[in-house]
């Protein structure tokens, strides 16, 4: 079952994650792209380590003292061990691949107004709910 | 210093993405799950992230140079090429499987979700056997 619809977080979050990404350009003058900032850690390259692994530190930290400050954010869906197996190895090689994600081609990306990436957007955003109607409707006939 | 903005950067980006509820794979699947009940949530996360990159972007990039760093570091490729377009759709199908990109299962290491316990390791595998393909 999806949670209630909350606009104002929403937008606000994403505000939020806007100015995040405009502070890393502002000062490390990088894209804030989370796919490839921490896939360039694998494996590291001498002199271009410590931003990136700070960066992807500061992630979980920033979620952590939000969900302290706010409340308890209970999240897992608990979704079947080889799912969540396959759907993290397709993100990890599609990112990597296609040089970006949400965050790399859908904030940065389309704000810059990059070709690439909003061609990247259309061509995720279309393939995951295609994944999502062939899943939801289509095999099981409920929601999972 | 550039250390502690990189941090302060992911720091606040994490939050961001705890608090627009995109850390919740079940509220994603409910925005790409278009025939049902559809959440409208990600657009607006989408819409408010994007128009404040894009509006401040104008400004920064006119700077010679950014604060801590020689020069912008800036994706300079413009062509669409077809690695880019199936980079794109084996992402999509894996994101619409659990509903879970990049920056969420990050972020969400720190809401010890339980999920990562098997998509983490699986993601992180995945990144690592495609930088080792594309560099041959």
């Amino acid at each position: 079952m999806s949670p209630a619809f909350a606009p104002w977080a929403a937008l606000g979050g994403g505000m939020l994650i806007g100015l995040a990404s405009l502070l890393l350009l502002v000062t490390v003058g990088r894209i804030a792209g989370v796919s490839g900032i921490a896939a360039g850690l694998l494996p590291p390259r001498l002199g271009d380590i410590g931003w990136r692994l700070a960066f992807v530190l500061g992630l979980p930290a920033g979620a952590a003292v939000w969900a302290l400050g706010v409340g308890g954010l209970s999240v897992a869906s608990h979704a079947a061990p080889w799912r969540l197996i396959l759907a993290g190895l397709l993100v990890g090689i599609g990112t990597r691949v296609g040089s970006g994600c949400t965050s790399g081609h859908g904030v940065c990306g389309l704000g810059r107004g990059s070709p690439r990436s909003l061609a990247a957007v259309l061509v995720f955003m279309a393939v995951a709910m295609l994944s999502v109607f062939v899943r939801r409707h289509l095999l099981h006939g409920g929601v999972s | 210093m550039k250390w502690v903005m990189a941090w302060l950067a992911g720091l606040l980006f994490g939050a961001g993405l705890a608090w627009s509820g995109m850390a919740d794979p079940q509220r994603v699947l409910g925005f790409l799950d278009v025939a049902e009940m559809w959440d409208p949530s990600l657009l607006l996360v989408m819409l408010g992230a994007m128009g404040t990159y894009a509006v401040g972007y104008r400004f920064v990039v006119r700077c010679p140079r950014p604060l801590l760093d020689g020069a912008f570091h800036l994706p300079a490729e413009r062509r669409v090429d077809a690695r880019l377009l199936l980079g794109a759709a084996v992402f999509g199908a894996g994101w619409g499987l659990a509903g879970y990109c990049p920056g969420p299962v990050l972020a969400g290491i720190g809401l010890g979700n339980a999920d990562l316990v098997w998509l983490l390791p699986a993601m992180l595998l995945g990144w690592w056997v495609s930088a080792r393909w594309l560099r041959r």
